[in-house]
């Protein structure tokens, strides 16, 4: 580095796992203005999921992983209250208990009947749902935390797992509340 | 059957109904027929600019110097990527401006047509808000939207992008409609807690400071009223950004001057060692906290914003007061004058050490020069432009650099609306457009436009314009032949390696003047400089003054940015009773 004396950063906080949900009006460009916040803004994105969840109302649901000091994560939901299209936002931390988080997996094994039944079996803790089989393949859904996911992943290769397809997180809160 | 409108005719009378007197604009083949309709609406008054940037720049000028925004009116494609700057820098000084682009016809989208780009694409990161119209249906609602967007909370550019074939169909006109805060979005957000809490926190401070911003002037010309009444009855010094500059009157005695990189001595130490800090409407820029660990170590913070993600950007705040900055302070003295009518009288013995130790910070005159009888210091030549214009309601524009500063520093406003620089972006070539702007909202004001040659060669063509509308603009240019504040940071702290920084070429300004059809004045020497200004005051035409300063003159003080506000640089004769040592040294 030069002697010029140019602005050094300051001292980095903690870096938390925060699910941020936004539910914004459902038109040309949203995703771009929220995705473009985190990008021109330096914030991450882990994993991105969004739908339309009121086709009455025009609401789209956009649940976001991020991670970030206690103060970025703050800015982040402030800078997305101040986008027009956004009606709320909320966040929940990754160990809230409180909330139930999901993501769902499709996994295609090719391979001989014994190894996909037990690839089969594995997959079965996670809600497994067989949605097509040949004399060849399987495609299983499953639906489990990312970490399990990551997890199962790993250990099918060896029993045949030769496509994944998974989505973000998505989550909603225990209980009859719901958010405001 | 109600009355059908083509989309062009809906254009107009929506900004009709928004009460839009000038637009600023370039034409083009995409926004043809909003042109053609421009001879029906005799109320809105067309300025042709020669670059869509020119137009921007000019909007803004009229929006910060009149408080309504300003209309910008381009083609697609280049039109529309030549005004990006412009709207960048509204964005980052939270200018209102709206922005109505033409775009290729909507079967064309897409197709890679001829002048097409993706517009709302392209300004998404630099508008507040953006719209592109697929239904004529759509189009009064989105423009008079685009409005309230761009006026209400805090400010800022917003760009409404019109496809050819929405401008020539038809469909009904509807009026604007007022109607509750776009989803839900609230601007006072503070209750009378907040305003006892800030009331207990002003009397056990000891040392506080009130730190002012752009936030002042947005909100309007009676938030400086107000403002002026809270330092009086607090009896608390008082100091502004650049973006706030006018806000409180420059020569009050309650006035440390600005603060920051460029900020005066007394100013940046105050802030360094108070023990409250109340900012009001300012963001915690980088110029203005230099270091951010190190930035005002030991002061209770209160920031007053309209914007909550303003709070705890960039510096921990301990008491946030979410606001429109007139509201609260006028929450504020309320509550003073019915709990403590008598509070400034009664702090005043509390702060007396406090005044005692800015008085010092004072004596230390951190904006002294070495003057000269030979070659005009920068500083000389703002100072007496300042005493030759004084009284007579000026206008201020700049353009960025080293005269910006000088401006900043030696310049005295009293009044808000009277300051218009590129602070946030800090854009070359704002300063002639501009004025230009501010010349058309205020005919009958003086409009001087305090520039550096490098600057105002980006946007020159401007005063093509300033000619063909008789707008009597004076330009001022320093003229030290350098980028200065590339010139000064290079000898500072890239050991002197001059790079790229001088302009070996440069025009002719008088003849330049003379070309472009105004008139071209030259001051070479101290003692003709008051003659040449009065002479220029005296024109009532566009002036281009070229005004040959010292080519080697820095501005101080200074914080080398990433350093806190107590260590700063001061000017040459500081340096020369001080010679720099040890830790000084280290600095540059």
């Amino acid at each position: 580095m030069s002697k010029s004396a140019y602005s050094t950063p300051g001292k980095k906080g903690k870096f938390d796992k925060h699910i941020i949900v936004v539910w914004v009006d459902n038109e040309a460009g949203v995703l771009a203005r929220v995705v473009g916040l985190f990008s021109g803004r330096g914030y991450n994105i882990e994993s991105l999921a969004v739908a339309e969840v009121d086709a009455k109302l025009n609401i789209s649901r956009i649940t976001i992983v991020t991670t970030g000091t206690p103060q970025v994560i703050e800015q982040i939901k402030l800078q997305l209250r101040k986008l027009v299209p956004v009606h709320k936002v909320a966040d929940f931390k990754r160990e809230d208990k409180n909330v139930i988080f999901k993501e769902m997996a499709l996994f295609k094994l090719v391979g001989n009947i014994s190894k996909r039944k037990k690839a089969f079996n594995a997959c079965k803790k996670y809600n497994a749902v067989l949605l097509d089989k040949t004399n060849k393949s399987y495609v299983v859904q499953v639906t489990a935390l990312r970490r399990e996911i990551d997890i199962m992943s790993k250990n099918l290769k060896k029993l045949g797992l030769v496509s994944v397809s998974r989505t973000g997180a998505v989550a909603m809160t225990r209980g009859a509340e719901i958010f405001k | 059957m109600p009355k059908l409108s083509t989309g062009a005719e809906i254009v107009f009378k929506c900004l009709e109904d928004q009460n839009v007197e000038f637009i600023f604009g370039y034409p083009g083949g995409a926004v043809l027929p909003i042109y053609d309709e421009l001879k029906n609406h005799s109320s809105i008054k067309h300025i042709l600019v020669r670059h869509e940037q020119g137009a921007g720049h000019a909007a803004e000028g009229y929006a910060r110097s009149s408080g309504k925004p300003g209309v910008v009116l381009v083609t697609s494609g280049p039109g529309a990527t030549n005004v990006v700057t412009a709207l960048t820098d509204a964005y980052m000084d939270s200018i209102p401006l709206v922005c109505i682009s033409g775009q290729v016809p909507t079967h064309l989208i897409g197709t890679d047509a001829f002048q097409e780009c993706d517009t709302t694409g392209i300004t998404r990161p630099c508008t507040k808000h953006n719209w592109l119209v697929k239904d004529i249906k759509d189009l009064s609602k989105i423009i008079h939207e685009a409005f309230e967007v761009a006026t209400t909370g805090r400010p800022g550019p917003v760009l409404v992008d019109i496809p050819k074939d929405i401008q020539f169909q038809k469909a009904i006109y509807s009026k604007p409609k007022s109607k509750k805060k776009l989803n839900g979005k609230r601007h006072n957000n503070f209750d009378q807690k907040d305003i006892d809490e800030l009331i207990k926190l002003m009397s056990k401070a000891s040392k506080p400071i009130f730190y002012t911003g752009g936030g002042v002037i947005n909100s309007g010309p009676r938030a400086s009223v107000l403002l002026r009444e809270l330092v009086d009855a607090t009896g608390f010094p008082i100091t502004s950004t650049l973006q706030g500059l006018g806000s409180f009157p420059g020569d009050d005695s309650s006035f440390l001057g600005m603060l920051g990189m460029h900020g005066t001595y007394e100013a940046n130490n105050a802030m360094h060692d108070c023990d409250l800090m109340i900012n009001i409407g300012a963001r915690f820029d980088d110029r203005i906290t230099g270091k951010i660990d190190e930035f005002s170590p030991k002061s209770k913070k209160v920031h007053i914003d309209i914007d909550p993600s303003s709070i705890n950007k960039n510096v921990k705040v301990d008491l946030p007061i979410i606001g429109d900055v007139q509201d609260v302070i006028s929450s504020t003295l309320k509550t003073i004058k019915k709990a403590k009518p008598n509070f400034a009288n009664s702090n005043k013995q509390k702060i007396s050490k406090w005044w005692e130790q800015i008085q010092k910070w004072r004596e230390k005159k951190s904006l002294d020069y070495v003057n000269s009888t030979e070659t005009i210091k920068p500083q000389y030549a703002v100072q007496r432009l300042y005493e030759l214009t004084k009284g007579k309601d000026t206008y201020i524009t700049t353009e960025v650099g080293q005269h910006q500063m000088w401006a900043a520093q030696h310049y005295k406003f009293d009044k808000p609306n009277r300051w218009m620089t590129s602070g946030g972006l800090g854009t070359m070539g704002y300063g002639l457009p501009a004025a230009v702007g501010v010349q058309i909202a205020h005919p009958k004001k003086l409009v001087i436009d305090i520039a550096g040659e490098a600057s105002v060669l980006m946007t020159m063509q401007e005063m093509s314009t300033a000619v063909q509308y008789n707008l009597p603009i004076k330009i001022f240019i320093l003229n030290n032949e350098y980028m200065g504040m590339v010139r000064q940071w290079q000898e500072l702290l890239h050991d002197k390696n001059y790079s790229e920084s001088y302009t070996a070429a440069l025009p002719d300004f008088v003849k330049l003047a003379e070309a472009y059809g105004c008139v071209g004045i030259r001051a070479t020497n101290p003692n003709e400089l008051d003659d040449k200004i009065i002479e220029m005051l005296n024109t009532d035409r566009p002036v281009i003054f070229d005004c040959l300063v010292d080519k080697q003159e820095n501005c101080f003080p200074m914080i080398p940015s990433g350093k806190p506000h107590n260590q700063m640089l001061l000017g040459p004769k500081d340096q020369e009773q001080n010679k720099i040592t040890g830790k000084g040294k280290t600095l540059v």
